[in-house]
């Protein structure tokens, strides 16, 4: 068996292990306000973390992906979905990629 | 009957169409990205239809291309999905006390950002029928992309895919952008994982030392500490409008 496949089975165990034991065993709701706090801000701290530097060499070229983020970031400052903001900065990326050749 | 019908069943069908419209989209450009580190469709697909959540499998992936260690990889999954811990718990309140274990473990496959965002906005008690209705419809949508993303990551020209790598980092942009603006801990938070993130990236020592996955461990453990002990929220869905 590929390396592969222990690496899914691991992430999908340990990733269904935090969804089930709260709705199984724990039936009460959490108390502590540091907890839900800090759970609270985990997502904002982990994608904001893997986003950036990693966005500067997403694309072949860091000039294009310079100006993907900041369509991304002008977008998703203004409130629009999770697609537009996607598929605009892909869009950005690309007509600049299209200059560069 | 606490479980439901099969009239809850297909209005969870219905009502998670939007969530399988936008998972379409978002998975094809995880299946891309596995592609990328040459894992085959089969292996892409799996990996949806086991894991269902975009940011995990996504960081998962820079550990498998480099064959990094399991217990960084478990880690890792921990941190980034802690979340759906605070979402279970949340659901764990709307269902009937006495609900048997077998559908609180089916339930649990499906909590993810979106299912659990329509599951709590459903009026009542969350019957599981409802649930399962949800998760049929979200994970088809996320396994058929990712299929698809893993197939014309094979097929597609280098420079669109070069493009398309931007897609999931917009989406993450997408999430987290929007609440900057009514929150200022918010804020502080991305920014400064951002800036911790770029230090840890391009540091002499810190750089090479610290794997990636690593990275986002120690960032996420530190920044979100410090915004709860600073900025503690106050209402019950953690919104603090300052």
């Amino acid at each position: 068996m590929s390396r592969v496949y222990l690496y899914i089975i691991l992430m999908a165990v340990v990733t269904y292990l935090i969804r089930a034991l709260p709705l199984t065993l724990i039936r009460k709701e959490i108390k502590s306000r540091f907890i839900k706090s800090f759970l609270y801000y985990v997502p904002y701290a982990t994608l904001a973390a893997m986003t950036f530097p990693a966005i500067l060499s997403a694309t072949d070229y860091v000039l294009s992906s310079v100006i993907g983020f900041a369509v991304a970031l002008v977008l998703a400052f203004n409130k629009k979905s999770l697609l537009t903001v996607a598929a605009f900065s892909c869009a950005a990326a690309f007509i600049v990629e299209l200059f560069l050749h | 009957m606490k479980v439901g019908t099969f009239k809850d069943f297909k209005e969870g069908c219905r009502d998670a169409l939007p969530i399988c419209l936008g998972y379409i989209a978002v998975s094809f450009a995880f299946g891309i990205e596995a592609s990328k580190i040459g894992m085959s469709v089969f292996q892409a697909a799996m990996t949806s239809l086991l894991n269902v959540t975009s940011a995990g499998q996504f960081s998962a992936l820079e550990i498998i291309a480099r064959n990094g260690s399991f217990i960084e990889l478990a880690i890792l999954q921990f941190i980034i999905n802690l979340r759906y811990m605070l979402m279970s718990c949340a659901l764990s309140q709307k269902l009937d006390p006495g609900l048997g274990t077998g559908h609180r473990m089916g339930i649990s496959y499906g909590v993810t950002d979106e299912i659990f965002g329509v599951s709590v906005l459903r009026k009542g008690r969350l019957y599981p029928a409802y649930s399962y209705g949800l998760i049929v419809t979200s994970v088809f949508g996320w396994v058929l992309g990712t299929s698809l993303g893993a197939f014309s990551g094979q097929i597609m020209p280098e420079r669109l895919i070069s493009c398309l790598g931007l897609a999931i980092y917009g989406m993450f942009i997408a999430i987290i952008i929007p609440d900057t603006r009514t929150s200022k801990a918010v804020m502080a938070v991305v920014l400064s994982a951002m800036a911790l993130s770029t230090v840890f990236t391009y540091a002499p020592v810190l750089g090479t030392a610290i794997s990636s996955g690593f990275r986002i461990i120690i960032i996420t453990v530190v920044v979100a500490a410090a915004a709860a002990f600073l900025a503690p929220v106050s209402d019950e869905n953690g919104g603090d409008k300052e």
